[in-house]
This record gives structure tokens, sequence and C-alpha cells, in this order.
């Protein structure tokens, strides 16, 4: 069968197109000879000269001079030159802010002309000359593009109104133009509705507590029934949009979940990943017996998978989501190894990737299958990737116990081949391989060590130097191996060092007769000749240890390590759930949160996912970013100063018995952080805000040069002095601190309220922990209010704000009650007694300003509570509610 | 959303710069070209962050396409908009060379303009495009004209233009399929999918509506579930329906409608497009099996039998059929013989190449080769790559059958009946490789 190949035309233009000489002129005295040629009567000479500044202009060379020539040749009929003219204007117009003004008639009549084509082109242009002479201008032609009669037209004016925000964001408010743009969300033409959409969302980036999107059910409803009918990329807007939307419960979040799912289908891949975010979002709030749940999972399978049949590039951003979906929920993707496996010709970057992702997946049911394929891969050419390689079958020996036996013999037979970064990547795995599974594998050590003299890498050095201290009662000559290594001492890199350092100690300790000299040597090389002061310390420990306690010195240096855990590399969970919110974005490719590489306040909002599926009862918290925040006053001058100055007085200032510090607990487990553990509480003494921590040191190596950092939280709460570690935290030693904390940080709402984002840095890494503080740390000395504003301030606050809770099993009368709350700054003003129940009012004032009036109903013989809490900002409720019961019950 | 594009020939030169957003300065133009295009290992990733901008970028033949924003902006929307905007252009003036862009600089420069507004992606589909910027200037358009033209860039068929008219109407569908598998020496199938495009070319007038239905097994099954029973219902429709994993479609077709109907309807992009995508993995036709046999016969030689076998119709042709047999690296000499086509030692590729132009179904052919080998001291083992294989054949290996391609035009007067319609299937190999 032949196809009919003459009806598909062949859109070459003809030869005569000859645009390239433009390229080509650069003689001297060019400037000069095209403002003639500009200046010409000819029409088709203005525009050959037209053509020749921009292609200029591209090349980077300064036409800037040519200003006045070019916008005169703006009146035109001509709508090509027209075009070209508008774009040298939009790239010069900011440096020559004067002569522009002379582009504004023509703008605002282009604007009124009857081909809506150019009213078009004139609005999109006049919003991307940032001069604010021509601003003003903008606005009334813009008002009549918003309104306009043709499509087309309001398309590019919603588009415009995000540019003009750009500029000059107080204008667009000033000018009710928002208003405008939400009213094109109920447009009848699909595109209109997605540009205003992805105008709106971008707006209200800017804008973290504006109500802009105003996202309901209604306005959902119209956004799915767009998402049916416009074009891909304004379906793309529509899903990052919705995305940012918390169902109210678990049926609405369902129903949306179901108008989404037909997206997955769709030939274009960010149309695709998009709606992938809505679901794994969404998801989170479905319970999961429920059978649409599992349905869903199984529909997420097949898109991910065909992602990755398209272009490299894609296929790289579609590796890094799944990356990030796998960790999330591995249930997804745990049949499809094999799509996995890494392609012949796949380029570096996705090789990689698939690499990952195939540890992550790897499981006692497929691990004979990934162990073949990594066995290929170790033979490759690129050597990052066969590193990836070795290092991988090293991982899957410490996930899958069944396999390590495989795996160790698969690393032995990559040892034979002698290709120098083989054997240095299969050394170091094999040292954790070690560590997981003690006293099992060590006959391969012989092996091992014959490798010894092409080791070139410090970590496969201090990995080999490590397996030789561990089993030097096993290492017949484990001495002469130590002390070449100790030849070139100085040379070698400081975790070759210290490991070489507590390496000859262990051997030591294990065989003294026979290397006392050896230690000897090491000793005083670390302590005397060195210059690095971790290496000396570690030195003088070490000698002092052995000089005064060998026993205990034998219990410090042997004692048993701690296990290594199962999974590397895993994203911590508080920003896995932020990358989740943002698949498919730059965050989920470099998997770090937009405010790692975004300035200004754009992307700064942290995302989180929706709570679990019996959010039902609690009350409204923050509904996606539409919900108006009312919690974060702008008064930020909060009283509680909490410099260093207070810290001295300390013990002096006489303050209530009995205020609420809750226990410790751990925040950072030693597994997540290299060893460091942190726990800790916070405690309000004196007026002053604590963060009392706990460090403790669970690694080998010595911790320095710590430091911590707030995220932004709603309270502002910021670390008031530098965190006080002033000695090195040696292996199993552990240090308190308290760190004071000051108020006026900067402010960003978070979920829940009283969450807190940490970040603490040593000498090792950067660890990341989020921990909840108790909001009764910011109730203020001076909370009590006065009766008459108490009363007057009740009838205020509108009863939709206010809150009942039950507090249960409390034994307390209500005098001793009072008492109690009032050592954590929650004040009584006055006492009812009516038909034997007590009624309590109280008063509480938040560091920020916040007033919370509370009534205390006490039954006696009751041992539950009801306490009713109005506040002008209903959301701190649910957190205050939470002291009072942490508060009476302890 | 995207801070602007840039387009460099390669040496790094810039072709095109057009810049949307005010962060995005001209000094982002010199970084890409000093970190990716003249850095000096390959490239380690398609997005890359310098000074706090991030460049995405695609390469057609040797130029470089970049687009660069400062904010987390949707990443694959990004690159599928490069990859449209390299459609686009192509559409317009053929291959992305040096030479064309450079030509049609002032043609691109609009088209930046149009498709992408403040860095968002607007309507870039080049049938409707093509309605009002062409390198002729706008001639004067009528009102009605102009309208016409807003409305269906903006509309919901942005992909069709309405009064589109042909003397004949005509179509033509292309089930192309590539393919996959990976088999062990012992002739176990380690893995094997089909991956498969439905190309189309339609040539209709008006607005038509078309429905396309194919063996889909959930459809099939749907339908037979009257009286049938389960197990009946297998043995009868099992041959002819095909499971089907996934499938994406292009962005005429009612998605809604084929989530809760699994029916496929759309009114169609004028000329050629790509329908759909699938992907089965279960019940493939494997057109090919590769029975390899490697002796080494002491240190210096080795002896290599390799068998192929079709598996399908004998009334069907396979054509440009080629088989590659990779040899060590320290290969001498190599005898073949071949009872069918030409093979040849390929020595700077270490292979043997065995070329057949065409063998009909269920035949057999056979390659023996006596391979001499250099005696070395290097220890490392021959990895022995996989035997891997070229073809073609005129059928769907997944079992795919177009069962109807209906097209509906109400206010024309030409029905379903009149169209011409014609169908063809290919199947190529993909990787099709068998370790020995």
């Amino acid at each position: 069968m032949e196809w009919a190949n003459q009806l598909c035309e062949n859109r070459q233009f003809g030869s005569k197109m000859t645009d390239s000489k433009y390229f080509t002129t650069t003689k001297k005295g060019e400037i000069f000879e095209l403002k003639a040629e500009l200046n010409s009567d000819k029409k088709e000479k203005k525009k050959e000269a037209v053509k020749k500044v921009i292609a200029s202009m591209t090349v980077g060379k300064d036409v800037s001079a040519l200003f006045p020539d070019v916008v005169n040749c703006m009146q035109t009929d001509n709508l090509e030159l027209k075009k070209l003219v508008y774009l040298y204007l939009m790239n010069y117009a900011k440096s020559q802010p004067d002569m522009a003004i002379m582009a504004v008639n023509t703008f605002v009549k282009d604007c009124e002309d009857a081909n809506p084509l150019i009213r078009a082109l004139a609005v999109r242009t006049m919003g991307c000359i940032r001069v604010d002479k021509i601003t003003e201008y903008l606005c009334e032609p813009l008002r009549k593009c918003l309104k306009d009669e043709d499509p087309y037209v309001r398309k590019t004016a919603a588009v415009c109104v995000a540019k003009l925000h750009d500029i000059n964001a107080q204008l667009v408010e000033d000018q009710g133009f928002l208003d405008t743009l939400k009213d094109l969300i109920s447009d009848s033409n699909p595109m209109v509705v997605a540009n205003a959409v992805a105008a709106l969302s971008e707006i209200a980036e800017s804008h973290p507590n504006s109500n802009l999107l105003d996202l309901n059910p209604q306005s959902i409803n119209k956004l799915l029934t767009a998402l049916n009918e416009c074009t891909e990329w304004g379906q793309i807007f529509i899903l990052d949009c919705l995305a940012n939307y918390t169902p109210r419960d678990d049926r609405e979040s369902q129903s949306i979940c179901e108008r989404v799912t037909p997206r997955l289908s769709h030939a274009n891949s960010a149309v695709v990943l998009s709606a992938v975010k809505v679901l794994m979002k969404f998801m989170e709030m479905l319970p999961k017996d429920l059978d649409y749940y599992s349905t869903l999972l199984k529909k997420l399978a097949p898109p991910l998978v065909t992602l990755l049949s398209a272009e490299p590039e894609l296929q790289y951003v579609a590796l890094r989501n799944i990356n990030l979906i796998v960790q999330k929920r591995p249930e997804i993707l745990k049949h499809e190894m094999k799509v996995f496996f890494v392609k012949y010709n796949d380029p570096i970057y996705v090789k990689l990737e698939k690499l990952d992702i195939m540890i992550r997946l790897a499981s006692q049911a497929n691990i004979a299958q990934v162990l073949a394929e990594l066995k290929e891969y170790a033979t490759e050419v690129d050597v990052d990737f066969v590193r990836k390689a070795v290092r991988a079958i090293g991982r899957c020996a410490i996930k899958v116990e069944q396999s390590a036996e495989r795996c160790v013999s698969t690393l032995l037979d990559l040892i034979q081949t002698k290709v120098n970064y083989v054997v240095q990547e299969a050394i170091v795995v094999i040292k954790d391989i070690f560590r997981k599974y003690p006293n099992k594998y060590e006959s391969v050590i012989a092996t091992l060590c014959e490798n010894l003299d092409s080791l070139d890498e410090p970590e496969a050095r201090a990995a080999m130097i490590w397996i030789v201290g561990e089993y030097a009662e096993r290492i017949d000559n484990a001495d002469e191996l130590l002390e070449s290594f100790l030849e070139g001492f100085h040379d070698e890199s400081t975790q070759v060092q210290l490991q070489l350092l507590t390496a000859i100690v262990k051997l030591f300790l294990k065989k003294p007769t026979e290397t006392q000299e050896l230690v000897q040597q090491v000793l005083s090389l670390a302590t005397q000749d060195s210059d690095n002061p971790d290496l000396r310390d570690r030195g003088y420990i070490y000698w002092r240890l052995l000089s005064t306690d060998p026993v205990a010195a034998k219990e410090v240096v042997l004692a048993e390590k701690p296990l290594i855990s199962e999974e590397t590399d895993l994203i911590e969970p508080t920003l896995l759930e932020e990358l989740i919110c943002h698949i498919g974005t730059l965050a989920s490719v470099y998997h770090k949160p937009p405010s790692a590489f975004v300035e200004g306040s754009r992307g700064v909002m942290h995302k989180r996912l929706p709570l679990g599926g019996d959010i039902g009862g609690s009350p409204a918290m923050g509904a996606g970013f539409g919900a108006a925040p009312a919690v974060m006053p702008a008064s930020l001058n909060a009283p509680v100063g909490g410099g260093l100055g207070d810290l001295f007085d300390l013990g002096g200032v006489g303050m209530p018995m009995g205020a609420y510090i809750p226990p410790k607990i751990v925040w950072l487990p030693a597994m997540k952080a290299k060893g460091l553990e942190i726990s800790g509480t916070f405690a309000r003494r004196a007026g002053v805000i604590q963060m009392e921590l706990i460090l403790t040191n669970k690694a080998m190596s010595v911790m320095t040069d710590f430091a911590i950092q707030f995220n932004r939280n709603s309270f502002g709460l910021a670390p008031a002095g530098p965190l006080q570690v002033l000695t090195p935290l040696g292996p199993n030693q552990t240090i308190e601190v308290s760190l004071p904390l000051s108020t006026v940080g900067p402010v960003m709402k978070m979920d829940p309220l009283n969450n807190l984002q940490v970040a603490v840095k040593n000498n090792i890494d950067v660890f990341y922990f989020s921990c909840q503080y108790p909001i009764s740390m910011l109730f203020v000395e001076d909370g009590k209010m006065e009766r008459q504003v108490f009363l007057a301030t009740w009838k205020d606050i509108p009863n939709d704000n206010e809150s009942q809770f039950q507090i249960k099993d409390c034994h307390l009368n209500s005098d001793a009650a009072s008492s109690k709350l009032q050592g954590s700054n929650i004040f009584t003003i006055a006492k009812r007694t009516v038909e034997g129940q007590d009624m309590l009012y109280m008063s509480i004032k938040l560091s920020n300003g916040i007033w919370v009036l509370a009534e205390l109903r006490v039954q006696a013989g009751n041992p539950n509570y009801t306490i009713s809490l109005k506040c002008r900002a209903p959301e701190v409720s649910q957190c205050v509610f939470q002291c009072y019961e942490a508060v009476l019950k302890n | 959303m995207i801070g602007g594009l840039f387009i460099y020939n390669h040496k790094g030169e810039v072709l095109i710069s057009r810049v949307y957003r005010d962060d995005i300065g001209r000094n982002a133009v010199d970084a890409f070209r000093v970190n990716v295009i003249h850095a000096r290992q390959q490239v380690r990733s398609p997005v890359t962050n310098i000074a706090r901008t991030s460049f995405f970028h695609v390469k057609r033949s040797n130029i470089w396409l970049a687009a660069v924003t400062k904010q987390n902006v949707n990443a694959a929307m990004v690159f599928e908009f490069l990859y449209k905007m390299c459609d686009v252009m192509a559409s317009y003036f053929g291959k992305i060379s040096e030479e064309n862009i450079k030509n049609n600089f002032v043609l691109i420069y609009e088209l930046l303009d149009e498709i992408l507004d403040f860095g968002y992606p607007q309507n870039s589909e080049t049938g409707s495009l093509k309605t009002f910027i062409t390198q002729q200037g706008i001639k004067g358009q009528t009102k009605e004209e102009q309208s016409q033209i807003t409305s269906q860039v903006t509309g919901q068929i942005g992909w069709r233009r309405e009064g589109i008219k042909y003397r004949r109407n005509e179509l033509f569908l292309d089930v192309l399929e590539s393919v996959n598998l990976l088999m062990s020496p012992q002739g176990q199938v380690l893995s094997a999918h089909v991956s498969g495009r439905v190309v189309m070319k339609s040539y209709l007038s008006g607005m038509p509506e078309c429905k396309f239905g194919m063996n889909d097994k959930i459809i099939i099954d749907k339908a037979g579930k009257g009286g049938v029973t389960n197990e009946a219902g297998k043995s009868t429709s099992g041959k002819q329906s095909i499971a089907i994993d996934d499938c994406t479609f292009n962005q005429c077709v009612r998605l809604s409608k084929f989530d809760s109907e699994r029916s496929i309807s759309f009114i169609p992009p004028d000329g050629e497009y790509e329908l759909m995508r699938y992907r089965t993995t279960k019940d493939i036709i494997l057109p090919f099996r590769v029975i390899p046999l490697v002796r080494e016969v002491g240190r210096t030689k080795l002896e290599v039998k390799v068998v192929i076998k079709s598996n399908f119709k004998p009334s069907l042709l396979a054509q440009k059929i080629e088989v590659r047999i990779p040899t060590p690296l320290n290969t001498s000499g190599v005898q073949v013989i071949c009872m069918k086509g030409k093979a040849k030692y390929k020595a700077s590729e270490n292979a043997i190449v065995w070329k057949i132009k065409r063998m009909a179904g269920m035949k057999e052919s056979q390659i023996s080769a006596e391979i001499e080998l250099l005696p070395t001291n290097d220890k490392k083992k021959w990895a022995r790559p996989p035997i891997s294989m070229n073809f073609e054949v005129p059928f769907a290996p997944s079992g795919l059958k177009v069962r109807y391609l209906k097209v509906f035009e109400s206010k024309l007067n030409y029905s379903d009946h009149d169209v011409i319609k014609w169908v063809r299937y290919i199947g190529r190999s993909g990787i099709y490789e068998t370790r020995c």
C-alpha cells in the first residue's frame, strides 16, 4: 500500500528567504547607516533596517541609540513591522524612559483598533514595558481589554494583570484589577479561565496571606469544568492551582480525584505529572479502607511508567519525581521494577536516576533480577555510573538480608576485575556490610588485603583501614599493614588520618604486646606533628585513656557499634511532604524546597500535605493558601525582648512555681543525622522562651561547629543568640544547652500552627527536623485582662469564633486548676458558681498580642471539664486547648 | 514561569534571545554558554542551576534551545514546551538548523511572542498559528475572518480551523509498534513489551466527529458479557482482544469519555498527528526467536552458531532483517558461513553483522562463524554482550487490531461511507536482544 504523499504539503518556505544576511553586517559606522535607513521614505527599506536592528540586538550589540528612529516606525499598518518595533521597545524602553512616552499614543490607539489581534498585541506589549509613566497609561486600556468582547483579547489582558502586578502591585490593587481577574474565572471561554487562573496563582504567591483565589467547592467546580475544555497548557495551570486546595472532607476529596484521573491519559507529560500531584495530595485525606483508595493507587502506576517512554529530558524530570513518589508510597510501583532497568542508550542522567529508584524498589521478591542487572552495569564505561552500580550492590546486601551472601560474592568478583575505581568502591560498601552483619563475611578480608596498594582514594583507604583495625585479631600481619600506611601519615587526608589513629589504637588493645611501638608512633604523630585540632584532640583522648585506664579504653574504643540503618539517602519526612506538593516543578527535580533556590518572596510558602482521613472534627486550620490566616498580626513588636541580657537574671525573678514544661523527647534520631541525636523541650523561664536541647554524639568522630537556624514559623520564633556548644562533642558524649528564643523573627503560618522546622549544622552536615512547641510558652506575663475589658471583648468577638472542648479525667478542683494554670500565664479574672458548677473566666495574651478568652466549667465530682475559647484568631484555639490539657494533667 | 528563551548555535553564539521576565538579565545568556555549551565534561543533567538561575535545555542537531527561569516553574511543562517549540518551528521552516533559524529569525520572534506570554505557554497548535502568523504578512482580513481566528486560537478546538474543504475525504491510519525483548540464552523471556503509536493523517472536510475502536480487551469483554461464561469468553475472544497496560492520547481526544466509557472520540486535527500511544506487555507475538550457541575452543578460538526462527504467518514477509553478533575485543580473524543473506565481520564495531533482505514466516535460517582470538594476558573475561536484532514486519506484534474508525459530519453532506480509509500495520524491533 502506498501513501498519497502529495497531499502532505511540504511547508518549506521558498528560497527567497535571506534574513540571515542581517547577522553578518559588522561594519563600522553601522549605527549611522541604520539611522539613515530607518528614516527612509521607502517602506521596504525601513522594514529591512528594523530587521537589522533586531538582529544586532539579538547578538548583544547595543542599538539603544536608535530609539527615536525606531519608535518613529511604529505608526504603520504593516503588522510584521509593528511587531518588530514592539520587540525593540520591550528591550530598550527601560533604558530610555522619557522617549518611551513617545510610544504611548500609538499603544492607546492600537488598544481600540477594530482588529482584535492588534488590540491584544498592544495590551500584551504594553505590559512588558516596565516604565512607570507608561504603566499609568496602561490602566484604562487594560480595563477595557479585560472586558473586551473578543476572548483572544481577554485572555491576553488576564496575563497582563500579572505583568502589571509585577511592576506595581499597589496600582493593580487600587485599580480593582484583581476583582476583574477573579470574575474571569467564570468566563465562558476556557482559555480565558486558564490564563486568569495562572495570573491569580502567580499574584497569590507573592501575597501568601491574601484571599485571592478564594478556592471553595463552587470555584473548584468551575475549574474542573474548564479543565476538560482548555488547551494542554491551560490544563497544567488549572491542575497546579487545584493542588493548592485543601478539600473539606474525604468525600469532596474523592470527587475531585475522580474528575482529575482522566488527565492521566493525556499525551502531555506535564499534564500527567500535575494530575499525579493533585492525586497524591488529595489521597492523603481518603480513608485507607475505602475501595476507591486502592483503585486510585492502581491507576497511578501505568501513567508513571508511560512517562519513561518520553524524551530523555522529560524522563529525567519524571524519574526525579518517581523517586519522591516511591519514598512516599512505595506500594504504587513495587511491581514495576523492570521498567527501571537501564537501557544501553539512555543518557547518563537517566541511567543514574533509574539506578537510584531500582535500589529503593529492591525487595526480597525481585532481588535476584536486580542483582543480575547491577552486575551488568558494573562493567559499563561511565565511571560515575559504574561506581553507583557497585555501591548499589552493597546497599542491596544491607537492605535484603537474604541476598547479602550473593551480593558479597558479586562484589568479590568485581574486585577480581582489578579495575581500580571498582575495587575501591567495592571496599567502601563491604565495610558497611561488615557493620550490618558482624561476624559473617570476614573470610573475604584476605582478598581485600591483596588490593591494599591500589587504593588511592581517601574514602576507600579509610574503609580499608577501618576493616584492618576492626578485625585486627584475625589478620596476622595487621600491624605491618597499618604500619605501611603510617609512613606517609602527613600526606593523608584527615579522614584517613583519623581512621588510622583509631585503627592502631584498636590493634594495640587487641594485641598489646607486639604493637606498643606502633601506637606510640601514631599518638605522637597525631598529637605533636599535626595541625589538625580534631586529630590532636582524638590523639590526646586516646593517649590519656590508654595511660590511665586501659580497661576503660577497651570499653570505649572496642564498644559495640550501633546498627546501621537499612535505608540510606531517604529524604527527611517533612521535606518529602513538601516536595510531594511540588511534583512536576523544579523543586521536585532539585529535591529542595523552593525557598532554597528562589529569591525574594515567591515560593517561600511551605506547602504541606493535608491531614489524614479523620480531619473532619478539628476546627478549620488554614484551607489551602486561599485562607486568610488572621493570626499573623502586623504588630510584631511583641513585649518579649528575649535578648541575652535576660539570661543573667535567670534565677533572680520570683516566678510562680509550676510553669508547665513538657518532657524532653527525641526530635532527631541519630540514625537520621549521621550519629547526632537531638532531644529537647521548650520552656518559659522568667519571661524568656528557652529551647532546651540535649545533643548526643553517637557517631565515631568528633562533632564541632554547631549552629542552629529556624525556618519561618507562625509566631516568628528565632534563636536570640548562637547555639552555645563551645567544646567539640566527642563520640558518645552528651551536652545540654539552652537556647534563648525571641519572637521577632520572620513569620509564616505553619500547619499545625505550633510546628517549628529546625536546621542544625555541625562539621559533618546540616540536619533538618521539625518539632512542636506548646503554645503556652508564648503566653506572656502581662496577660491578665481588666474585668470590664474582658466582658466587652467577650461580647465583641463573634460567636463563630467560639470553640468548645472537653478535658477528660481531670481531678483538680477549680481553685487548684486556677493556680496551676496561673503558673503558665493563664490568668483567672473572675469566678462564678452556678448550681454547683464553677465557672472560671480566664485570659491569655500571646507574644504577638493576640488575646484568648476562656470560660472553664468545672462541676464538682465530674472529672470532665468543659472549656470554651474565644479569640479573634480562632486558629489558635486548638493549640490553646492542648495547652490546657497538658498543664492540667501534669 | 519561563523568564527567557535563548537559541544558540553549536559554538554558543546566540541566534535568538527573547526575555519575558525582568529577573533575567543579559548575563544569563553568557552563563549558559560558559557553563553548559562550553563545559568540558559531558552534560550531566538537562536542568542546570547557575547562580540561582535555572536553565532547561534540549538539543536539536547542533542547535541548543534553553529556557531560563528564577522561579519554581513546572519543569515538565517547560520541557514539553521546548519540544513543542521545536515542532512548531519545524512545521514552519523544516529542519532546525543554524541557517534556517537565521533565515527565519523574524518569524521566530513573532512566534515566540504569540506562544509564550509573560512566560506562560499559550496556544501552540500549528494548525491555528498558521492562520494568522505567516511570512507574507496578514492580508486585509474581514471582521469575520478575524473573529474566526481569535475564536479558534482561544477556543475548545484550538487544533483545527473551521471551513476546511477537501474534494476527496480520506484518512490514513498507521499502527506503528516497536517490540522490545530481552531473552536469556536458554530462551526464557526476561522482559518484553510493545510500545505502539497510532498515527493518523486525516484529510476531512468540516468539523468531523471521529470514533476510533480497537480490540481493547476491556471493551470486548464488556460487549461479550451477555451469556458467555468467563471461561468460554477467554478462549474465543482471548486471541482477538489485547490487554493494554496504559495509553495516552493527543489532546483532541475527550479524556473523560475514555475514562468513563473507554471510547476514543475526537475531532481530528488536519493533516498528520499522533492520535495515541500505548504499551502492552501481555501475549506479545515475538516475530523472531534467536538461538545462540557459543563454544570456546581452547583459548584462541570461539565457535558461534546462531539460528533465527521467524514466528508468524507464512504468507507474511519480514524485511530489513539484521542480526548483530558481538565479538571479543581481541578477535584476529572471522570466518562466516550463512545459509541466507550476507554476513560480514566489522572489526570497527566488534561485531558480525548478518543482513537478510526478506524472510517469510515460519522459516528458519542459520549462521555459523569461527572466531580466532589473539592470546592476551587480560584477566578480565569478555563480558559477552547480547545479540541484537533489527527487523520490520507487516503486522502489529501486540495483536492490536483496528476495529473501526467512524467519521460523522452532520453539517456537510458526506457520510462515513464516503470517506476513503487506509489502515497499515508496521512492527519494528525496538531493543530486541538475546543474551548469549
